[in-house]
């Protein structure tokens, strides 16, 4: 049993869907081949990123599934525990039942962005501030009170079951916003361009745009020249008409970093805060916006961060100076 | 043990040295603000940072760790670029309120943005408008100052206090004190020595004493044991550098009248406390018996565990028994009406600003200065300890045996207490004298003494965690109990100098027990001038009662 759905994760090729995209079966095995006494799953359901709502639409509709996730992974890894950790504002979207006596137990965050970091949200359920760690030790060695932690995502833990079932084939949920748009979260196939995936919803706007891909704060610009990348990082597009405003979006992103960050680090903290007051000026000086990216970049703690220069650099670049 | 380059020098590392101290031990200089030796590493500044071939990105080496055949490079143009800007951007929250800063000229931050010529004014200080708090007239908090390393939390945390805590507001998390009922500051002051940025301070009186002083009163300062061996540090002096006649010799040129030494109480302290412990142990009542001569742990006691007042000694601490001495056996011999009588404590600590506010202490000692307030007060007087001339301390108040000196670091109470106690119950002169069983920076020591038929059990604990500890564990294990809230006890005080560290504190205890041993008299009981005070003033019970001792009472919340 236990090597059997391990066996068929790695089969299935599934890729964890929080955004890192790791290869599940790994963590899974790295939690497995410890020989500690006591073990924990977590469900992350914090879903925290700016206007992503893909998990929230899974907890709605699949919600046993996603239970049934956990009970394949509290069945596969020996004296282990798990806990969803569940953004508050989805709490009604939990049924209770389903969970009743299984050794699920949920905790309820408001932490924000930087709460849903896999091992923020561990230091949240230990009762510590939802603070990013230092890896190594990664998580799945010594995670939740010192022991092996598997985490995995709401949608990670629906496609385990599915896989488990054998009725799963390559698909993902996307989550595809705009203001021009209908959008909504739609369950597709892995790998595929964002032009097919617009089309094929018909989100694909026929004046002219472009997106923003991977995730609503630190998801990357790409312009139609790139329609024809893949979708990586969180199932999430934003369709941007040339229309809007550009500098509202970046403001929308710098005031949804800074509330949502943890303030340890400078740069995050300090920097995002001038990028902001920069861009309310609506002057950009570049060689200041360079000088704060270059420090996200290589002085932030923890991957959100250095994360953040992504957006601000290819929209800048791509759709306001256009090279 | 490993082999790691740094910056091209092949060196054997510990992995259980973080880079940032390896570097340090090898002479390799690594900027670092928000690291604090005492404290995990926070990681948060983001000056320390470094290169590790290999490896994408740059790693900051307060919390990273050596590997085998690592390969580190620290002063790349683009960690000098990136450190440069993070401290530009520490600027840009951190109002510069440098004139009355408890770093002084030490700071850190000012002394990098000097080195590498930065524009410290850059932005607007993001902070300008954060409040200010006053923790009842004996620390300030000036939240606008803070560059958000979360020292404060931890240090205030350690002690089991957990008065500082970490709020949002408006996207941001800020330090603020806790406004939960039970939670309140004890006062002592290590957020003040813990703190990079200057956040918090003292209550300076300084320019009250001026005030005094210009008015013609008659101005004496005491100074505490623990202040001799640090306020070298100020001027530069070496760690634990026993630093007497020189301060004098500035004490008497700010104006001070007379300079009398707080360890000549420290003896009259040790006498008395010995008397009650050695009351009690007869009488088999309240016991344990706790040391009451730190009032942050005082503090504690009244507000986190009350039922625990009747254990207090209920002696006086020694500067309040000297004060009191001065206000009247004093005054009354040199012919002074005690009205015109100003008495400063020069103090290691910020909680005895507490402790003399105190309605059943209030009158004995007037001001409380740390050590750096006086080094500040001695700057502003051009004042250079390390040039003046020294001066003898005042007679009649002066000498200090050896057990009244080490009083300023953790165990010296007890090792004072436990010479006085053998001294009385043996009657007889001591062939032990040293008790080195309660020395060191340990922060909990036991020890059983025996004494003819006394067996006495003996902890000595620093830190107000390790306390509560104690308290809630092995309460009963025990007949006397010393605790100072200060790691090392007073060397390590709220009040004195930045910065601090293990090693720095170790100089200082070291420096006192070097006077110690020096000293012809090491017994309270033998120390003369004492001696005298019990022949000429302290002759019976009720005048002793009305000098050297107190009465404790449950506190409420009161920040
Ligand atoms: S000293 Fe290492 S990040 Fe501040």
């Amino acid at each position: 049993m236990k090597t059997d759905i391990i066996q068929k994760l790695k089969e299935a090729n599934l890729k964890g869907r929080g955004g890192a995209g790791f290869p599940t079966y790994l963590k899974w095995e790295s939690v497995l081949k410890n020989n500690s006494s006591k073990k924990y799953i977590i469900c992350n359901a914090a879903e925290g990123e700016l206007d992503l709502a893909k998990d929230k639409y899974i907890l709605e509709n699949y919600f046993d599934e996603v239970i049934s996730g956990i009970k394949i992974a509290l069945e596969t890894i020996d004296n282990s525990s798990a806990y969803i950790y569940l953004n508050k504002k989805y709490s009604s979207l939990v049924d209770k039942k389903i969970i009743e006596g299984l050794d699920i137990t949920i905790i309820e965050e408001d932490t924000g962005y930087i709460g849903g970091e896999e091992s923020s949200a561990i230091n949240f359920i230990e009762g510590k501030n939802p603070e990013p760690r230092k890896r190594p030790p990664f998580v799945s060695e010594k995670g939740l009170f010192d022991m092996p932690t598997l985490v995995n995502n709401v949608e990670t833990f629906y496609y385990i079951s599915k896989i488990n079932k054998g009725e799963y084939s390559n698909e993902r949920f996307y989550m595809i916003v705009g203001e021009k748009i209908k959008g909504g979260v739609y369950e597709l196939k892995d790998e595929m361009s964002i032009r097919e995936i617009l089309k094929l919803t018909n989100n694909y706007l026929e004046i002219p745009f472009y997106v923003q891909v991977g995730g609503g704060a630190v998801g990357e610009i790409m312009i139609e020249k790139e329609f024809d990348n893949l979708v990586s990082g969180e199932g999430f597009i934003r369709v941007i008409s040339y229309e809007e405003d550009p500098y509202l979006l970046m403001e929308k992103w710098a005031e949804f970093l800074i509330n949502g960050n943890c303030d340890k680090c400078t740069a995050c903290r300090e920097g995002t805060y001038r990028i902001l007051e920069m861009i309310k000026t609506r002057k950009l000086d570049l060689k200041v916006l360079e000088e704060m990216f270059l420090t996200l970049e290589k002085t932030s703690f923890c991957a959100l961060g250095k994360s953040i220069p992504t957006p601000f650099r290819s929209l800048i670049n791509k759709v306001i100076l256009n090279d | 043990m490993i082999n790691i380059t740094i910056d091209g020098k092949k060196i054997i590392a510990d992995e259980k040295k973080s880079i940032l101290e390896t570097a340090r031990e090898n002479d390799i200089k690594i900027p670092s603000l928000c690291f604090h030796s005492d404290n995990s590493p926070k990681e948060g500044c983001g000056l320390c940072v470094v290169e590790i071939e290999g490896r994408k990105g740059l790693f900051t080496s307060c919390g990273t760790y050596p590997e085998e055949g690592m390969v580190i490079k620290t002063k790349t143009p683009e960690i000098l670029k990136v450190r440069k800007t993070n401290l530009e951007l520490m600027f840009s929250q951190h109002a510069e309120k440098c004139n009355d800063c408890v770093w002084s000229n030490r700071c850190r931050m000012l002394n990098l943005a000097k080195a590498w010529g930065l524009h410290i004014n850059r932005w607007e200080d993001r902070k300008k408008n954060y409040p200010q708090y006053d923790f009842n007239k004996v620390i300030t908090f000036d939240s606008s100052k803070c560059i958000n390393c979360s020292n404060c939390i931890e240090t205030c945390h350690k002690q089991g206090i957990d008065f500082l805590e970490v709020k949002k507001e408006g996207g941001f998390h800020i330090v603020v004190p806790s406004s939960e009922k039970n939670k309140d500051c004890v006062y002592c002051g290590q957020c003040v020595t813990h703190c990079p940025s200057g956040s918090f301070s003292g209550v300076d009186p300084s320019l009250k004493i001026e005030e005094a002083i210009k008015n013609n009163k008659y101005v004496v300062f005491q100074f505490a044991p623990a202040i001799r061996t640090s306020i070298g540090e100020e001027f530069g002096l070496e760690y634990g550098s026993v630093v007497i006649e020189k301060m004098i010799a500035g004490i008497k040129k700010l104006g001070a009248k007379k300079v009398f030494d707080v360890s000549v109480g420290a003896d009259i302290v040790t006498i008395e406390e010995a008397n009650e412990l050695i009351e009690r142990l007869t009488k088999k009542e309240k016991l344990p018996m706790f040391t009451s001569c730190c009032p942050a742990w005082v503090k504690f006691v009244e507000f986190y565990k009350p039922e625990l007042i009747p254990n207090l000694t209920e002696v006086r601490s020694p500067h309040i028994v000297l004060g009191q001495i001065i206000k009247t056996y004093f005054a009354e011999k040199e012919h002074i009406d005690p009205k015109d009588v100003v008495v400063v404590s020069v103090m290691p600590c910020i909680s005895k600003k507490y402790e003399i506010q105190r309605n059943e202490l209030k009158g004995s000692v007037d001001y409380v200065l740390t050590t750096h307030e006086l080094s500040r007060m001695f700057l502003k007087n051009d004042i250079d300890i390390k040039s003046i001339e020294g001066e003898k301390k005042d007679e009649l108040l002066g000498f200090a045996s050896g057990a009244g000196v080490i009083f300023g670091s953790s165990g010296g109470v007890a090792e004072s207490a436990t010479r006085t106690a053998c001294f009385k119950l043996l009657n007889k002169k001591l062939d032990k004298i040293d008790f080195k069983e309660f020395r060191g920076e340990e922060e909990i020591k036991e020890a059983v003494i025996e004494i003819g038929e006394i067996k006495i059990r003996i902890a000595v604990v620093n830190g107000l965690l390790n306390a509560r500890k104690i308290i809630e564990n092995h309460l009963h294990d025990f007949d006397y109990i010393e605790v100072m809230s200060c790691p090392h006890g007073c060397v390590g005080g709220g009040g004195q100098p930045v910065p601090t560290s293990k090693e720095i504190r170790r100089k200082r205890a070291a420096g006192l027990y070097e006077i110690d041993k020096d000293e012809k008299i090491r017994i309270a009981d033998e120390n003369p001038i004492v001696q005298n005070i019990y022949k000429e003033f302290l002759t019976d019970k009720n005048i002793i009662q009305k000098i050297c001792y107190t009465k404790f009472s449950k506190k409420e919340k009161e920040n």
